[in-house]
């Protein structure tokens, strides 16, 4: 009943007129920003932090709320009016929503993905609010060893189980550790990774490496492999669904949201994994299966569903434990610790009314999202003809004034460079971009974690194993790391055996 | 809306996207892709242009089964891993011993640990390359896999951002994002000049005053400093 106070104490904050104003700005720039194709919603956020750098933490986070949602949002419109899929959590939005959008039914495919954007938000939202303050209770309990072990297993998760090649997750996770390490080290103040340039002492700032791998690094890889021929765009009226759309979107709304919410919250979820899995479910529960990869509304409806519902997902883990599992979060994490703030148990008790505020603004900005997208979408359907020149010209513009702006430094433009030529790199070379923002933001704080549990135990190595919480979490570690060698010797020989008798 | 030719050249064997394999068995084939320009698998084709320079290797005879040629190329991704490793291992023996009751560990052994670690990951990615392995580059809405990485649109681009970061404090954001902007548009292959100019100007003019005027973001005037 308490956080029931909250939240109710939040959307009054909320819905005061300018606050109001805010939320549906960060929307309309949230979905316009996302809508022009290649930047997906990690850079969507990325590139927008700077417009909040002049706000209170309030209205920066009811900003955020709306640039989080209709980044996500504008997203699958591009999908669905353009053939290829901008991440690959929209692969799916992508193949189906297009070929509805090409047998005339793009209205229709945009409002499935706009109701059903909807419906997973808000329900996605709710459930935030049930499950966060449990996990809150629980991981307030938990004691320095405890955390270390779970910032470890963050670590394996977006780099083991996610992504195709470990080794390539391991190298990009490295990176962003050592990129997390320049500066002066907060315990003894020793300087590492300076080099002597000043500069540097006070770190690298998470915001110039997200601004610049996220946005630099995409805009250069893009530009060095440009399309010569812009890819077609598909027209549309207005979004409106008749009542058969309805009969037949509504269950795998649902559907797609039951699976999309538990797997944005578990540390390696992410949102392909549930998108596919509610496109299997929906073919075969579907009365219409010959319609599958011609165009059944079903396989926008539901993966869509899925996509929205695990991005709510991924706000419990990173607002109630401070663990980003995704790199839209991961750039919200660092965007908060911009104002100072972060993101952990213990934010929901300093800064109780901040948090409750966001979360009041995600179900209101969701709400604008739908008011604003129904008839909005023939516009945003005009952005993806913009020029591509101007599209990457303008994302390197906006990169430089974003990271510029955070410490009015020219230097940080050369480390915004170098890092976005890393990131090209990656790129080129298939190695996963996730691993290194997590390292970035996890990696200090692991390693403070790390020595306070240490400290308590004089230096001793037993000091990292706490209660049994850091037990099972070393346990499931070990489980992942070594998972190709026990699917090799324990469980092929197992199912060998099994199939044979 | 570029003015440069394609280049010519056969396009070489593209991998499965992420998503077209992951996809495999949930998605059904599609049967016919109208838009999609399949690239036709080259017999012979000459060393991939998109191998960066440094690590280029030359051995232009080894021409058995050129379409499944390894990314050597990946063996500079190691080498960069490495050099990394090594740099932060020396960097903190530099440290000083600051070891104290208060922090037993010390600022010393992350850094080692993580360079140690750099170095053997190193060692399995270049195992790794050596058995064949390859990343796959990243595919996106603009992005055809299928074209060599344009350098020169690449270091024009990164020229731009330069000229930006140098002459942002001494002319101010309102003429050196001009530039930027002009220059990257330029780079992308643009060549409506006079357009572009004003695009440029109108947008570093508005970002100006909306983000420095209205919101106080640090950016500078420079030399406008009274005029804006």
């Amino acid at each position: 009943m308490d956080n029931l106070a909250s939240l109710l104490d939040g959307f009054a904050t909320v819905v005061t007129p300018m606050n109001l104003l805010i939320a549906l700005l960060g929307v309309t720039i949230g979905t316009a920003v996302g809508v022009l194709p290649g930047i997906g919603p990690a850079m969507t956020v990325a590139l927008l932090l700077p417009v909040t750098y002049g706000m209170e933490p309030a209205q920066a986070f009811i900003m955020f709320a709306g640039i989080f949602y209709g980044g996500m949002y504008g997203g699958s419109t591009t999908s669905i009016l353009l053939n290829t899929p901008g991440e690959s959590s929209s692969v799916i939005t992508a193949i189906e929503g297009n070929r509805m959008a090409r047998a005339g039914r793009a209205a229709q495919a945009l409002a499935t993905a706009a109701i059903g954007s909807f419906i997973a938000g808000t329900i996605g939202t709710l459930l935030l609010v049930l499950v966060a303050p449990p996990v809150v209770a629980f991981a307030v309990s938990l004691g320095a060893p405890d955390y270390f072990a779970l910032m470890l297993l963050s670590f394996v998760a977006v780099t083991a189980v996610l992504g195709a090649s470990r080794v390539r997750g391991f190298a990009s996770l490295l990176i962003g550790l050592v990129i997390g390490i320049v500066g002066i080290d907060a315990v003894s103040g020793q300087q590492r990774l300076t080099f002597g340039v000043p500069l540097l002492a006070d770190g690298i700032d998470v915001v110039v490496v997200a601004v610049g791998i996220f946005a630099v690094g995409e805009a250069l890889w893009i530009a060095a492999h440009l399309r010569r021929r812009a890819a077609e765009v598909i027209g549309v009226g207005r979004p409106w669904m008749g009542r058969q759309d309805w009969k037949r979107s509504w269950k795998p709304w649902l559907r797609g949201t039951a699976y999309g919410f538990p797997f944005g919250a578990l540390p390696a979820g992410g949102a392909e994994i549930p998108t596919f899995l509610s496109y299997a479910t929906e073919k075969k529960l579907s009365k219409h299966p010959e319609e599958f990869g011609r165009g059944a509304i079903e396989g926008v409806a539901g993966p869509e569903a899925a996509n929205n519902a695990s991005a709510a997902g991924t706000l419990v883990p990173m607002l109630a434990i401070g663990l980003p599992t995704n790199a839209t979060a991961a750039v919200m994490l660092a965007a908060f610790q911009q104002y100072g703030i972060q993101p952990g148990p213990l934010l929901f008790e300093r800064e109780s009314a901040l948090v409750w505020t966001l979360i009041a603004s995600l179900f209101v900005g969701n709400l604008l999202l739908l008011v604003l997208n129904l008839p909005l979408a023939p516009a945003w359907a005009r952005l993806l003809r913009i020029p591509r020149p101007y599209l990457y010209a303008g994302i390197l513009f906006f990169a430089s004034m974003g990271a510029y702006a955070v410490n009015a430094q020219p230097f940080d433009l050369f480390l915004l460079l170098t890092l976005g030529l890393i990131g090209f790199g990656m790129r080129r070379f298939g190695l996963p971009i996730l691993p290194l923002i997590v390292g970035v933001i996890l990696g200090p704080r692991a390693e403070l974690q790390g020595r306070r549990a240490l400290q308590l135990s004089g230096g001793e190595l037993h000091g990292l194993v706490g209660g049994w919480v850091s037990w099972l979490i070393y346990a499931v570690i070990a489980v992942v790391l070594l998972w190709p060698l026990l699917g090799r010797f324990v469980v092929r020989p197992l199912r060998g055996r099994l199939v044979t008798g | 809306m570029t003015t440069r030719p394609d280049r010519g050249g056969d396009p070489p064997p593209r991998p499965a996207a992420p998503g077209e394999t992951g996809a495999a068995g949930a998605v059904p084939s599609i049967p016919e892709q109208p838009t999609a320009e399949r690239p036709q698998p080259a017999a012979a084709r000459p060393a991939p242009a998109d191998v960066a320079p440094a690590v280029v290797t030359d051995d232009p005879a080894d021409g058995e089964r050129p379409a499944t040629r390894p990314d050597r190329a990946q063996y500079g991704v190691c080498a960069f891993l490495a050099l990394v490793g090594a740099l932060v291992i020396v960097d903190a023996t530099r440290i000083g011993h600051a070891v104290s009751s208060a922090d037993p560990v010390g600022p010393k052994p992350v850094p080692i640990l993580l360079g140690v670690l750099l170095l053997v990951i190193a060692a399995i990615y270049a195992v790794d390359v050596a058995r064949g392995g390859t990343g796959e580059p990243e595919a996106g809405e603009d992005v055809d896999l299928s074209s060599p990485i344009d350098w020169r649109t690449l270091l024009l681009l990164i020229g731009a951002f330069l000229v930006n970061a140098v002459l942002i404090d001494r002319l101010g954001w309102v003429i050196s994002g001009s530039l930027l902007f002009w220059g990257c548009a330029f780079a992308l292959g643009n060549r409506h000049h006079v357009r572009n100019l004003l695009i440029a100007v109108a947008l570093s003019l508005i970002t100006f005053y909306t983000f420095a005027i209205g919101l106080g973001v640090n950016l500078p005037a420079g030399v406008l400093q009274g005029i804006l």
